[in-house]
């Protein structure tokens, strides 16, 4: 039996799994970029502030993910084995390349253009909505695109602690000495990252371009 | 040409009174500065870099705050004037033309009126006129990136934008600098005529004394923050202040090109 074979027999399991997969990467995502974006603006300007938040969320990034969800299990609130610890987690790893791409992204528009936008008159808010964040789209958008890759990577490990998504063929793979149930987690996955990244760097493209 | 009375009360448009400005390290950009511009006058900045011209400039606009000493702006004490509102009233140029490469030439130019919120109608007709008054064909440019356009165009672009709200001050900073020699002098010209046509109290910065001598009514001499002295084109030439010699030294050593 090839894998394909048993990923169609059971395509019905695969199909919840990968609703299930992409329900926590939306969810982890949609705190991340709901706190990293606007955090990421605060902290443009503030640099020493900017270098400790960075810092600690690199250091939240170099945790093995394992051990990240193992760390977060005995934290009362948004603890214990489930989807909320794994998406806690998950928002933790997205959380960097998207803070530190708005940062960057923002500093690194022409101070030129900047400085006329203000001197032409406009308000520090019209010139953060008009100027520097259209022209940082790209550079955001990049972090974006890192965060979401890994995030789906990271999920398939999330099945450990009981989060579900397509590790949970992966990890039963495994156990079972079972070849075609390890790929009929990993060939989605890989495909669901691969899929993520296209779409996203074409979204790229297209608002670079403007 | 009708412009906002609201910065026409008063003998000068602006005025600085024994202003400083000083970096939180206390090393002072500015020291003791004190000068007046007339209405309708172009006050030319000149100065080697680092003497404070720019910085001078961004005083009038609130980009920074003196340390010491009050600037009037059309009478009132500089900060007395809501930022905003004051900078809306200045059209400010500068070398880059600091055009926002996401826009095209159009909107660029609508940007203050687009910020008062005027008509769409009148910002269209405007905008027009603006393009043509710098010698931009509306047809073939309105619709152009920056990116799309010559440092001279831009400079155009750069130059109707700050026109367009019809301000009554125009500050710009080395505007032409950056620009080929032919493209400079036909740009120098050409504001030179609208500078007279205009009527506009301008302040100009510049590093280049021919640039200073051409445009300004007159010249604002800055060394190391501090005023050396303000001439007529004929004074300027006359001058001995030391500072001064060097800068006319400089117009005969390179040769009379330009």
């Amino acid at each position: 039996m090839n894998w394909y074979d048993f990923l169609l027999r059971n395509r019905g399991e695969v199909f919840d799994r990968t609703v299930e997969h992409i329900g926590l990467v939306g969810a982890s995502m949609a705190i991340a970029l709901i706190i990293g974006l606007p955090l990421g603006v605060a902290l443009v300007r503030r640099l020493a502030l900017q270098r400790w938040v960075l810092g600690a969320a690199n250091i939240v990034q170099t945790i093995p993910s394992l051990a990240l969800f193992g760390f977060l299990i005995p934290v009362p609130w948004i603890g214990g084995v489930g989807a909320s610890t794994a998406i806690v987690a998950l928002s933790l790893y997205a959380l960097l390349p998207i803070l530190r791409n708005t940062c960057t992204g923002i500093a690194e528009v022409d101070p030129a253009v900047v400085e006329s936008a203000r001197g032409m008159g406009m308000t520090p808010r019209q010139v953060l909505w008009q100027v520097q964040l259209p022209l940082a789209a790209p550079v955001m958008l990049a972090g974006i695109r890192v965060a979401t890759v890994i995030s789906i990577g990271v999920t398939t490990i999330a099945a450990a602690i009981g989060a579900g998504g397509l590790g949970v063929f992966i990890f039963r793979g495994v156990a079972m000495v079972n070849n075609q149930v390890i790929l009929a987690g990993a060939i989605p996955a890989a495909m669901l990252a691969i899929a993520a990244d296209l779409a996203l760097g074409f979204f790229q493209r297209r608002i670079a371009r403007r | 040409m009708a412009s906002q009375n609201t910065m026409s009360q008063n003998d000068y448009a602006l005025e600085f009174r024994v202003v400083s400005y000083r970096l939180d390290s206390g090393a002072a950009l500015v020291s003791g500065l004190s000068f007046n511009v007339a209405r309708g006058e172009t006050l030319v900045l000149l100065g080697r870099s680092g003497s404070g011209k720019t910085t001078t400039l961004k005083l009038l606009n609130r980009l920074l705050e003196p340390s010491a000493g009050e600037i009037l702006i059309a009478g009132r004490l500089s900060s007395s004037w809501d930022p905003i509102r004051l900078r809306r009233g200045i059209g400010y140029v500068i070398q880059d033309a600091g055009l926002f490469p996401h826009w095209t030439v159009e909107r660029n130019i609508a940007l203050v009126p687009q910020l008062e919120r005027w008509p769409k109608e009148r910002i269209q007709a405007r905008v027009k006129e603006m393009m043509e008054l710098v010698g931009l064909p509306p047809g073939e440019f309105a619709n152009r990136r920056p990116s799309e356009l010559s440092g001279g165009q831009k400079q155009r672009v750069g130059v109707a934008r700050a026109l367009a709200a019809d301000p009554p001050i125009l500050l710009m900073d080395e505007p032409f600098g950056a620009l080929d020699p032919v493209t400079r002098a036909d740009l120098q010209r050409e504001f030179r005529l609208l500078a007279l046509r205009l009527r506009k109290t301008i302040v100009f910065v510049t590093h280049d004394l021919r640039e200073a001598l051409f445009l300004g009514s007159r010249i604002a001499l800055l060394e190391h923050g501090r005023l050396v002295g303000i001439y007529t084109a004929d004074e300027f030439r006359k001058a001995t202040e030391p500072e001064a010699r060097a800068f006319a030294a400089s117009l005969h050593s390179d040769g009379g090109t330009g």
